[in-house]
């Protein structure tokens, strides 16, 4: 499972729009590149990435091999009570990658 | 074999290894793909804007923001916003669907683009509406130039 990084605050008030942070580590393979052997590397993608919380989606991204190795995004929630804030990154091959943290609203 | 054919071969060998080298797309490719998203509808400039440097040094990983002027309250709000690069070969980079918990508009990633080119943003509304707004980005070496040399 690759290694992934995020940043959400650690409490907001209600209402508020906090900003969210998520990166993985992937290649991002875009079927251009060539291995040492001159061979070209295949598309390998993560094709969804998803942020929910407070049962809702927040941001849905669908991703394409235009963006870069590393694939980040960073965009705003609104704050509406205390629970997970639950990251999910789905590879082209089926592999899932989750994170998680909380937001204490008070 | 005569000396002529072996050479003749193996200039085409040489030139079948080039050919995956990934093209550009044209306008055409473009709108294609606009409209594989959203059909026929008119596309109206303003309330996107794109935030990226007018110049890159590498298009490995460029940085974006996409703003949208939208409340995000009730009805009115933005459903979906995608960024295209004209002159890459696969013109669609991303599409970012915003949910009922999202904030602000905004959205911030690292895009690759394989040289100088116009970068596009649309956005639907939630009443069907399109907006636009395009930004030219110089390249100086393109993503898919630099990793080309790799092997």
């Amino acid at each position: 499972m690759p290694n992934s990084r995020i940043k959400v605050p650690e409490q907001a008030k209600a209402g508020d729009k906090v900003e969210i942070r998520a990166l993985i580590m992937h290649p991002m393979e875009n079927g251009f590149n060539f291995d040492s052997q001159g061979t070209t590397i295949p598309v390998h993608i993560i094709t969804d990435f998803v942020c929910a919380y407070d049962g809702a989606e927040v941001l849905r991204v669908q991703l394409q091999p235009g963006l870069s190795a590393n694939p980040y995004f960073s965009f705003y929630l609104t704050a509406t009570r205390t629970g997970p804030v639950n990251f999910t990154w789905t590879d082209q091959d089926g592999t899932i990658t989750t994170n998680s943290a909380t937001l204490q609203v008070t | 074999m005569k000396r002529r054919e072996a050479l003749l071969a193996i200039s085409g060998g040489v030139l079948l290894s080039v050919l995956p080298l990934p093209g550009v797309a044209s306008d055409a490719e473009t709108a294609e793909a606009i409209r594989l998203l959203y059909g026929e509808r008119m596309l109206n400039p303003g309330r996107v804007t794109l935030k990226l440097p007018a110049l890159a040094e590498s298009g490995n990983s460029v940085p974006l923001t996409l703003d949208i002027d939208s409340p995000m309250s009730g009805q009115d709000r933005v459903m979906r916003a995608s960024i295209f690069a004209s002159r890459n070969p696969r013109p669609l980079v991303a599409t970012a669907l915003f949910g009922p918990h999202a904030g602000t508009p905004s959205f911030s990633t690292n895009i690759r683009l394989s040289g100088t080119q116009d970068v596009i943003a649309i956005a639907e509304m939630s009443d069907q509406t399109l907006w636009t707004s395009q930004v030219r980005v110089l390249v100086t070496v393109g993503a898919c130039d630099v990793l080309q040399m790799r092997f």
